[in-house]
């Protein structure tokens, strides 16, 4: 669910039970990652010191455990997901080949998708692993972070007023298709082949 | 009933019930599905840990006045570049973001920026990146998506421009 599997959005050549995903532990991002985290520590200790470092490590840590049973039910959702859809399916309507129709299926998912992030991303990773392709999934994450209701409704209209975020909505709508389209035609320009390239950046 | 338990119950509801189909293809299937979303579970740990923990350290060395101070009083194309990259290198939920496009607005800041501001920080915000999408996500994906998101805060400034205030 972490690393890009070589065939990431090349139909699915599962049997059953699928087998496990190739997972690395430590990949570039995590290290850049790690690094600035480091840094920062670093500057929170040079100017609050020892006191502060722990200050923010405690209040981290119970925001953590907090969290954690939601990465559980979205790790499942997303695994349950991956397991029932119809492989066929999906790459058929959300794959390489599905055209605007795609586009539009995926911003219509990301759009009434339930949840935080903690659903959005485990499910766009399962709907990666089962056929959809890059441009049908950026579609949806981004739909999902710019018209999707969830955030519009707990966050944005209480704190920047309904006309605001109405209207701010209305000027968001065609960015998910339009993400969506840009993505696809970058990715067949960049990977001609599915699989000629699986590092990480 | 408060957001967050009306949120875990939607949930755990969404879970329940997928687990539920899984579960009436039969058992071997619920089975490996279960043993799959627990992998992706441990492997994932360790990386919400040093998002969450690391994200608090990197939002502790950006002050938000910072961010506030960057969405001001430049208006045109410059001032809706700055306002990409506040929305970017804000710290914080929700909350925090929307409250400094709130105070744009007030202070007198551009509405096309604001739009911006906001978009960019849907798209880019670097605490959700770290903390939820790079875990979860192919790191080659995520990259990508950020990659081809880029113009989309200009095109929404434009459009914000070319129709006026809401």
């Amino acid at each position: 669910m972490s690393e890009p599997s070589p065939n990431t959005p090349a139909p699915a050549e599962d049997s059953e039970p699928r087998p496990g995903r190739v997972r690395k532990p430590i990949g570039w991002s995590t290290i850049i990652i790690a690094v600035l985290v480091a840094v920062s520590a670093g500057l929170v200790w040079r100017r609050d010191g020892t006191d502060g470092v722990l200050d923010i490590l405690t209040h981290d840590l119970s925001l953590f455990s907090g969290i954690l049973p939601r990465v559980l039910a979205g790790c499942l959702l997303g695994a349950f997901i991956s397991e029932i859809l119809p492989h066929e399916k999906v790459s058929r309507s959300l794959g390489p080949k599905s055209g605007l129709m795609g586009l539009l299926i995926g911003t219509a998912f990301g759009a009434i998708l339930p949840g935080g992030p903690f659903t959005a991303y485990p499910v766009a990773s399962a709907l990666l692993a089962v056929g959809a392709d890059f441009g049908a999934t950026i579609a949806m994450v981004v739909s999902w972070t710019l018209i999707g209701y969830g955030r519009a409704v707990a966050w944005e209209i209480p704190i920047m007023g309904t006309d605001f975020t109405l209207w701010r909505i209305v000027i968001s709508l065609p960015l998910p298709v339009l993400a969506g389209a840009l993505g696809r035609f970058v990715y067949v320009r960049m990977y001609p082949k599915p699989a000629i390239k699986d590092d990480e950046t | 009933m408060s957001a967050a338990l009306l949120i875990d119950i939607l949930l755990w509801g969404s879970v329940l019930g997928v687990g539920l189909i899984a579960f009436r293809r039969g058992p071997p299937v619920f089975k490996a599905s279960l043993r799959e979303g627990a992998m992706d579970f441990i492997n994932i740990v360790p990386r919400i840990a040093l998002g969450v923990i690391g994200s608090g350290y990197i939002a502790a060395i950006i002050p938000q006045e910072v961010i506030t101070g960057w969405l001001g009083p430049d208006s045109g194309w410059l001032g809706v570049a700055t306002a990409v990259v506040a929305g970017a290198a804000t710290p914080g939920g929700p909350v925090v973001g929307f409250s400094i496009g709130t105070v744009a607005l007030k202070s007198g800041g551009g509405v096309p920026q604001v739009v911006a501001y906001v978009v960019a920080w849907a798209l880019f915000a670097f605490q959700r990146v770290i903390l939820w999408e790079i875990p979860f996500m192919p790191a080659r994906f995520v990259w990508f998506r950020c990659a081809v998101s880029v113009p989309f805060p200009f095109v929404a400034a434009a459009v914000a421009m070319v129709i006026g205030k809401p």
